[in-house]
């Protein structure tokens, strides 16, 4: 026990911390996106309110919501933590610094990305999954006639919604769900909110093109042959197709609306 | 003489650990850019001792760039604007007439100031003797050539073992990291066969002996990699990790 403590109290281990909670951060990304991506259906938001209710019912992803809402606490404390301590580090600074001609920019400002990010993910929560845990979104029902797949929606009020229901009837499928599809439209219409959404999503960019190598690099996996692997993935699939498919989102419920 | 250059020196003063420290403005005149930085200094201290004033102190000791005593963050970069060299090395003709050049100590709270630009890095030392070493038997000398080793690992190993804990790394980093030297020193001895019998307990104890200096961690920034004047590299430090994380986790410390 001694000595796992020790591990994490020392610098390396604090930096494992910071990697493993930076990557599983990484991992929740991806799947974010790619549930999200359902928003583009065209089927007035079915397919996202059913998915919505299954990322919040079922029981192991409700486990890993929990990790993934404690990794995002840990990341930052512990960043907070190393960023005291490493001003501590050098209490006198330069007069005169170039880091510029040694090191990338935003290598340098990942605290500033990462606050960024912090209050993002605050407000990002509070719009939609503090809304959808506390009866703030209004309710649907859907009504799909299995022979023509014709769909019909109508909005419920709170008095006439229980539960979440979804079961066949006569050859037709009625879904009786919140609609977080709405609260995503009605949310994007404010254009500071989709402006701060896309300025976290480059904030977002820069802190993944330096930390995900660099999440790698701790953890001592720098072999020869596959760093160029995990060097393109940080660049092009974190740092740019996953900002920029986030960012499209507000944009496409902005510019439709 | 033709092609010499004034330049308007804006140095750290500091008496020592204990009083602040300020800039102070002074001119070096007719300086021949085949001068080293620190001849240049030696120039403007003949001057202050001239006139009866304090000299501005200074590490050097080979000035052929081995020793690693030279330190000073010229400019904003240690070692000056020249990557792969030290302050011993750097020549005046990397200036130009009339630059203002701003001088400064490596700023550490492991290298507490001795005196305007010269610190104490004996917290180098320390960490060495925490555990940068091998045990040695006694006995009747041993075939050099003994035990095989694969030329790259031993090339490998001779590269961090270039470092000349000049603290270049430490003064490049933003955070005053001094994972770059702890790193390759730990490198040197993981990588061959000799080091093989202290090699999780040197990785603990030299990395908490570093812990202990009060140096900052590492940000994966690479401006140590990009300022050390031997060029060591930033996967020793991805080495140490390994070699840390693994004695920490999965090596005993103590047998049972």
């Amino acid at each position: 026990m001694s000595k796992s403590q020790h591990l994490l109290s020392s610098s390396l281990g604090k930096k494992l911390i910071m990697s493993l909670t930076g990557l599983f951060l990484c991992t929740f990304l991806v799947v974010h996106l790619i549930g999200n991506l359902q928003l583009f259906y065209n089927d007035q938001g079915k397919a996202f309110n059913d998915y919505a209710h299954f990322m919040t019912h079922f029981t192991p992803i409700r486990i890993v919501s929990y990790l993934l809402y404690t990794s995002i606490v840990v990341h930052a404390v512990y960043a907070l933590v190393l960023a005291i301590q490493n001003r501590k580090a050098r209490p006198v600074g330069y007069a005169v610094f170039r880091g510029s001609a040694n090191s990338a920019w935003s290598s340098r400002n990942m605290g500033i990305l990462g606050t960024v990010l912090l209050v993002f993910i605050v407000t990002h929560m509070s719009n939609f999954w503090w809304k959808y845990h506390n009866d703030g979104v209004p309710y649907v029902e859907y009504r799909t006639d299995l022979a023509t797949q014709q769909t019909t929606v109508t909005e419920l009020l709170a008095a006439e919604y229980s539960d979440y229901v979804k079961y066949v009837d006569n050859d037709i499928e009625i879904l009786k769900t919140k609609d977080l599809y709405k609260q995503v439209q009605f949310t994007f219409k404010s254009w500071y909110l989709v402006l701060f959404y896309v300025i976290a999503m480059a904030a977002l960019s820069f802190h993944l093109i330096h930390g995900f190598k660099s999440a790698f690099q701790t953890l001592g996996f720098d072999h020869r042959k596959y760093a160029p692997i995990i060097r393109f993935l940080g660049i092009w699939v974190f740092g740019v197709a996953i900002p920029i498919g986030f960012a499209i989102m507000p944009l496409y419920f902005y510019f439709s609306n | 003489m033709s092609g010499n250059m004034n330049l308007t020196l804006k140095v750290w003063r500091q008496k020592n650990d204990k009083t602040r420290g300020k800039f102070v403005t002074y001119q070096a005149t007719n300086i021949s850019p085949d001068m080293s930085f620190l001849e240049m200094l030696d120039v403007v201290n003949e001057e202050l001792v001239r006139k009866g004033e304090d000299p501005i102190h200074f590490d050097h000791d080979c000035r052929e760039g081995i020793c690693g005593m030279c330190s000073l963050h010229i400019n904003g970069r240690p070692h000056g604007p020249k990557q792969g060299t030290t302050t011993c090395q750097l020549h005046m003709r990397s200036f130009h007439d009339g630059q203002t050049i701003v001088i400064e100590p490596w700023r550490s709270a492991a290298f507490p100031v001795i005196k305007d630009l010269a610190v104490d890095r004996s917290a180098f030392d320390r960490i060495q003797q925490a555990g940068g070493y091998i045990n040695v038997n006694t006995g009747g000398v041993p075939d050099a050539n003994a035990i095989p080793i694969p030329k790259k690992v031993a090339d490998e190993a001779f590269e961090s073992a270039t470092c000349i804990a000049c603290g270049a790394c430490v003064a490049a980093c933003k955070n005053a990291s001094a994972m770059l030297f702890v790193s390759a020193k730990i490198s040197q001895y993981a990588l061959l066969p000799q080091g093989q019998t202290e090699r999780y307990s040197r990785a603990q104890a030299m990395v908490a002996q570093m812990d202990a200096e009060g140096f900052g961690s590492c940000t994966n920034t690479g401006a140590c990699e990009a300022e050390c004047p031997v060029g060591i590299k930033l996967t020793n430090i991805a080495r140490m990790n390994r070699e840390y994380f693994t004695a920490k986790i999965f090596k005993q410390e103590e047998p049972h």
